[in-house]
């Protein structure tokens, strides 16, 4: 037990730590622990739970809907369905975004993770890469499966395929609109660094102030509502601009990217200044 | 080698780590010895770029941590323990540390068996006792065969044989020419592994030499002697040039500056009764405390290791 190895492996690899190294380290934090694993099988069953009973009761009460209601489920299906599902399962992505990091802090982790990359910023800048990637791989699984359980319920009075106009962009564009919101969340774990915290502030930010933002009256109020960052965000997931709101599809997003850059440059700054 | 150069370091109104200087060359054990709250851990963590330093600079072979290209190859830290996430396992934590530096797995199998963990590696590390979260330490230190170790209280938690296991590979490191700092605030911890120490109190150095030099220049030697009528014997003994400290409360004199047969032969030559002569060695602790006495902030600065985290 005393004998200690000399080992060196035989090929040293030079330079400086390299990205993609860092890259395989982040892979393997995010799969070791279970927290990752349950919360990806509880968002897809979530996502695509919610979005066949939802739409399912959508369809069974069409009779009572108000005219309007349904002229808006007729005008943009897919919005319908992607609005209901993965409405509940973002938030599974805003706890793991900001979990990623936050329990990095509350666990220590932290100090050895930036022993290893004493740089620090490649080392989030690695973890947003890995954690993106695997919410993009995921909510894409989430949005065609919502799509397609959503389309055969709403089938007879609102029929929508992917091949309609913006309806592949619109499924796509909603596993895309998860994997940058899941970013945000990380952002704000990196900022405050603890859990309970940062998991409180994103779904405040997420579910919370759209409700309060959703009450402001007039032109302004409507502003403000559609650059709030999930609502801009989410409007990728619709074929096209609603009659309500003041932005395109592509801008909405541009506008949560806008948001989430703003937290991340943040978080880089005060990762780079702060005692670990 | 690692070098301090006026490092300090204040967490709000506490000066944590005060102007601190010193060398740690390789090929020997540096014991670094404080009292808890002395500012050990700080300086560790200013040493490894965890903290940003107020003043002065930390340097590891002439570079900056941060500056390290693969610092796990050059750098290996032990830490507190327990700082891993309880739900992975140490396997899987030894991985992602070992894949940012571009080591093979192969190496995380090897260092599994040098702390002898490789029967429970894949056990989520939040069922691991302290001493074997340690352990897991001290193999995350070892990952990339550094040649400068930084251990902070490495024996905490460990059973004997855990801790005759430390000292050992301490002792080994050092020989096999690596440069190692293990800090302490048990001072016969020291005694046994340190060759060298660097002693602090509040933050500032209080001492910077070889341990025995440390024992024999900080401290004086000193008989225990108990004696139904100390006041007389007291009498006696500055009479023929001894000190005495201690007050006579329950009729012990400590002294010093007479060897015990000649306080044994003055007591019997007045027909005086003793009840004890001790004569007594002074421990590291007794040469500790006697170094770090003056210093004013000692007392008030224990709380800091728990605010400094």
């Amino acid at each position: 037990m005393t004998t200690i190895t000399p080992a060196r492996p035989a090929s040293q690899p030079a330079g400086a730590v390299r990205f993609g190294r860092l890259l395989l380290a982040e892979w393997t934090k995010l799969r070791s622990v279970r927290s990752t694993v349950w919360s990806v099988i509880v968002f897809v069953v979530v996502t695509v739970g919610f979005t066949s009973l939802i739409t399912g009761l959508i369809a069974a009460n069409w009779s009572q809907a108000s005219p309007s209601d349904r002229a808006a489920t007729v005008a943009d299906p897919v919005a319908t369905i992607l609005g209901t599902g993965l409405y509940f399962g973002q938030l599974v992505i805003c706890a793991l975004g900001v979990l990623t990091i936050s329990a990095e802090y509350s666990t220590g982790t932290i100090r050895a993770s930036l022993l290893a990359v004493p740089r620090r910023l490649p080392m989030l800048a690695a973890k947003g890469v890995v954690f993106a990637l695997l919410v993009l791989i995921v909510g894409e699984l989430a949005a065609f499966g919502s799509f397609f359980a959503g389309s055969a319920m709403l089938h007879a009075h609102a029929p929508v395929a992917l091949s309609d106009p913006g309806v592949a962009r619109a499924v796509l564009g909603a596993g895309l609109y998860l994997a940058v919101l899941g970013l945000f969340a990380m952002a704000i774990g990196a900022l405050l660094r603890h859990t309970a915290a940062g998991i409180s502030t994103a779904i405040g930010v997420v579910f919370v102030l759209p409700i309060i933002a959703g009450l402001l009256p007039g032109s302004w109020g409507q502003h403000i509502y559609n650059y709030l960052p999930s609502v801009a965000g989410a409007m990728l997931g619709q074929a096209q601009q609603g009659a309500d709101q003041v932005l395109t599809p592509w801008q909405g997003f541009a506008v949560l990217c806008g948001w989430t850059a703003l937290l991340l440059a943040a978080a880089f700054y005060l990762l780079r200044r702060r005692d670990a | 080698m690692i070098e301090v150069t006026d490092l300090s370091k204040r967490y709000g109104d506490k000066l944590a780590v005060d102007h601190l200087s010193f060398r740690v060359p390789p090929g020997r054990v540096t014991g670094f010895l404080g009292p808890n709250g002395a500012g050990k851990s700080t300086t560790m963590r200013l040493v490894l770029g965890l903290d940003r330093a107020d003043t002065g600079s930390a340097t590891i072979g002439g570079r900056r941590y941060a500056g390290l290209p693969r610092p796990l190859c050059t750098v290996g830290a032990l830490l507190e323990a327990k700082a891993m996430h309880p739900g992975r396992s140490a396997y899987q934590h030894l991985l992602f540390l070992a894949q940012s530096q571009g080591l093979p797995r192969r190496r995380v199998a090897e260092v599994l068996a040098l702390v002898g963990l490789t029967e429970v590696a894949r056990k989520r590390t939040g069922g691991y006792s302290l001493g074997m979260s340690q352990r897991v330490g001290v193999a995350a230190a070892m990952l990339g065969d550094p040649a400068v170790l930084l251990l902070d209280e490495p024996v905490n938690g460990l059973d004997p044989e855990g801790i005759q296991w430390v000292r050992n590979l301490m002792k080994q490191l050092a020989a096999e020419g690596r440069t190692v700092l293990v800090s302490s605030h048990l001072m016969s911890e020291m005694a046994v592994t340190a060759d060298h120490l660097i002693v602090i109190g509040a933050g500032r150095l209080i001492a910077d030499c070889g341990t025995q030099e440390f024992i024999e220049r900080s401290s004086q030697r000193s008989v225990l002697v108990r004696s139904p009528d100390p006041a007389r014997l007291a009498s006696l003994i500055t009479a023929a040039g001894g000190q005495v400290a201690g007050d006579g409360q329950d009729r012990a004199l400590r002294v010093t500056g007479l060897a015990a047969p000649r306080i044994g032969e003055l007591a019997a030559q007045a027909g005086l009764v003793l009840h004890e002569l001790t004569p007594r060695l002074a421990s590291l602790e007794e040469a500790f405390l006697e170094r770090t006495a003056h210093s004013v902030q000692y007392q008030a600065s224990a709380e800091l290791e728990g605010a400094g985290r």
